[in-house]
C-alpha cells in the first residue's frame, strides 16, 4: 500500500487553453507550478496563506488561490493566468479601464485583482460599489486606496450592461 | 512558506479514501478544498503529512431533501452553500453564515465539511450546525455512525471523528414554516475570523442559541437559551456570561468578547423579532 502516496504526481492539465503534461512534487503550489515551470509569472505568490489575493487564478471557471491550491490537484483541470486573459482580450476592457482609471501603481496586485473582478462581472449587471469592494475584499492593494480600482470595475460594469442592453 | 507535504494520493470513492487513511500509518490527512489545510501547510503548522485527497469524490457533494431533513454532502462549498435554493429555503442561517467566510475565491474552493472537521473555535459553520441541532455523519472502514453537533465538536481542532473515519456529510432538520434564524458576528475586517459571533434559532417558541470565537469550540448556550424561552432577553444576556470563556489574544481581550457576545445576542433576538412582525 505504502505505493499509493506519491512524493511526485503526474499531472495533466489546460494552461491558457494549450495541453499541459508534469511531474510536480506533492506540496508544490498551483501558483509555483505556474510560475516556476511554466513561466506564467502574472500571478504573484504573495502572503502564502490565502490572505493577500495576489496569488488568484481561475480553475475550471472559477478564481481560486493559487497559493491554497496544490498543482497535484490541478490534475484534469482548465486553468487561466492573467496571460492567457490577455492574449483572448477577454479582459481587454477591464485592464484598459485599470489603466484609465489609475486603478494600479506598482500593479503587483493587479493580475490577481483582475481575476477576482471578472468572476464578479461574468454574473452580469452592474453590482454596486459596496458589491464591488466585498467581493475585493480579499485582494490586497497597498496603493491605490482602493478607490480608483472600485471606479475601474463600475466604469466596466456599466459599459459591459450599455453593450448588452444596445 | 512553502508546504511540505509526505505524499499525496487522491481517491475516486469514500472506501478507497478509508483504505488510503488505514494505509498511511496515522501519517495521514484527508484533503478536501484544502483553504485551512493547505495554509497550516503552508505556515509550517503541519509538515510531512500524507494528503488523501477527496476533493474528487462525487458522492460526497450536492445537497438533497427528505420530507423532514437537508443533507449536505461534505464536498459541498461555501459557494454553493450560498446560492443553493434548498438551504436558502431549510436553513436559511447556513446561506447567510457563507457571507461571514473568508472572500469569494476561498468560498469557491473551502467545502463545509472541511470547516466542520477542521473544527475552527471562530468559524462560522460549527456553530451554525451546532445551533441548527444538526446530525454530522462519518464513515469508518467499520461502517458510518451519526454524531449529534452537540457531540461532535470536542476542544480546539478536536471533534469527535475518530482516526481512519471521514465526514461524509450533515443533516439538518428543514426549518418550520415559523422558524426564524439568523447569525451574526463581529470582525475587524470583512472576511476576518469573528471576534465574536452569535448564531440564533427560534424554533416552536424554543431557542436554540450558539456563539463561536468566545471558547476554545462553539458553544450552545443553554442558559441563555432558558432565559430566552422565558422571554427575558436581558436575562439571557446575563446568563450567557456563565456559558461562553472567551480568551484574550492580539485581536481582542476576553473582556471585549464578552461584552461582544451580549451585544450580538441583543442583536440577533432584534433581527429575529423584526422578522415576526
Amino acid at each position: 500500500m505504502t505505493g499509493l502516496f506519491r512524493d511526485k504526481v503526474d499531472i495533466a492539465l489546460t494552461v491558457n487553453g494549450e495541453p499541459v503534461e508534469a511531474r510536480v512534487p506533492a506540496g508544490q503550489h498551483l501558483v509555483d507550478f505556474l510560475r516556476a515551470s511554466l513561466g506564467l509569472t502574472g500571478a504573484h505568490a504573495s502572503c502564502e496563506h490565502g490572505v493577500c489575493g495576489a496569488c488568484t487564478v481561475q480553475v475550471d471557471g472559477k478564481a481560486v488561490r493559487g497559493c491554497l491550491m496544490l498543482a497535484a490537484q490541478a490534475d484534469g483541470a482548465e486553468v487561466w493566468t492573467v496571460e492567457g486573459l490577455s492574449d483572448t482580450a477577454e479582459i481587454n476592457d477591464l485592464q484598459e479601464a485599470f489603466v484609465e482609471r489609475n486603478a494600479l501603481q506598482c500593479g503587483f496586485c493587479t493580475p490577481g485583482m483582475l481575476i477576482a473582478v471578472k468572476e464578479l462581472l461574468a454574473g452580469g449587471g452592474v453590482p454596486s460599489r459596496a458589491e464591488i469592494r466585498e467581493h475585493l475584499s480579499g485582494n490586497y492593494c497597498r496603493c491605490t486606496g482602493y478607490e480608483a480600482i472600485v471606479d475601474a470595475v463600475e466604469t466596466v460594469a456599466r459599459a459591459r450592461a450599455e453593450r448588452g442592453a444596445a | 512558506m512553502k508546504a511540505s507535504a509526505g505524499g499525496y494520493a487522491r481517491a475516486s470513492d469514500v472506501r478507497q479514501a478509508l483504505e488510503m487513511l488505514a494505509a498511511s500509518d496515522g501519517s495521514g490527512r484527508v484533503l478536501a478544498g484544502g483553504q485551512s489545510l493547505i495554509a497550516a501547510m503552508n505556515m509550517r503548522l503541519s509538515t510531512g503529512d500524507i494528503l488523501v485527497d477527496i476533493s474528487r469524490i462525487e458522492e460526497l457533494a450536492g445537497v438533497r431533501e427528505t420530507s423532514d431533513s437537508l443533507w449536505i454532502g461534505a464536498l459541498t462549498p461555501h459557494a454553493e452553500i450560498g446560492r443553493n435554493a434548498l438551504i436558502r429555503d431549510h436553513a436559511p442561517l447556513l446561506s447567510q453564515a457563507v457571507g461571514f467566510i473568508a472572500h469569494a475565491a476561498i468560498r469557491n474552493r473551502g467545502t463545509i465539511g472541511g470547516a466542520l472537521a477542521h473544527a475552527d473555535p471562530a468559524a462560522e459553520f460549527p456553530a451554525g450546525v451546532l445551533a441548527l441541532g444538526a446530525t454530522l455523519h462519518v464513515e469508518g472502514l467499520d461502517g458510518p455512525r451519526d454524531i449529534p453537533a452537540e457531540d461532535f465538536f470536542q476542544d480546539i481542532f478536536e471533534t469527535a471523528i475518530d482516526d481512519g473515519e471521514i465526514l461524509t456529510g450533515i443533516s439538518i432538520p428543514k426549518a418550520a414554516s415559523d422558524e426564524r434564524q439568523t447569525i451574526t458576528e463581529v470582525a475587524r475586517r470583512s472576511g476576518d475570523y469573528a471576534l465574536a459571533g452569535v448564531c440564533l434559532v427560534k424554533r416552536s417558541g424554543k431557542h436554540r442559541l450558539s456563539l463561536f470565537s468566545v471558547a476554545p469550540k462553539p458553544v450552545l448556550a443553554v442558559q441563555a437559551m432558558a432565559e430566552l424561552d422565558r422571554g427575558d432577553i436581558e436575562g439571557a444576556v446575563r446568563a450567557l456570561q456563565a456559558d461562553i470563556d472567551p480568551s484574550s489574544d492580539t485581536q481582542a481581550t476576553a473582556t471585549y468578547r464578552r461584552h461582544l457576545a451580549g451585544i450580538l445576542l441583543r442583536r440577533a433576538v432584534a433581527t429575529i423579532q423584526g422578522e415576526s412582525e
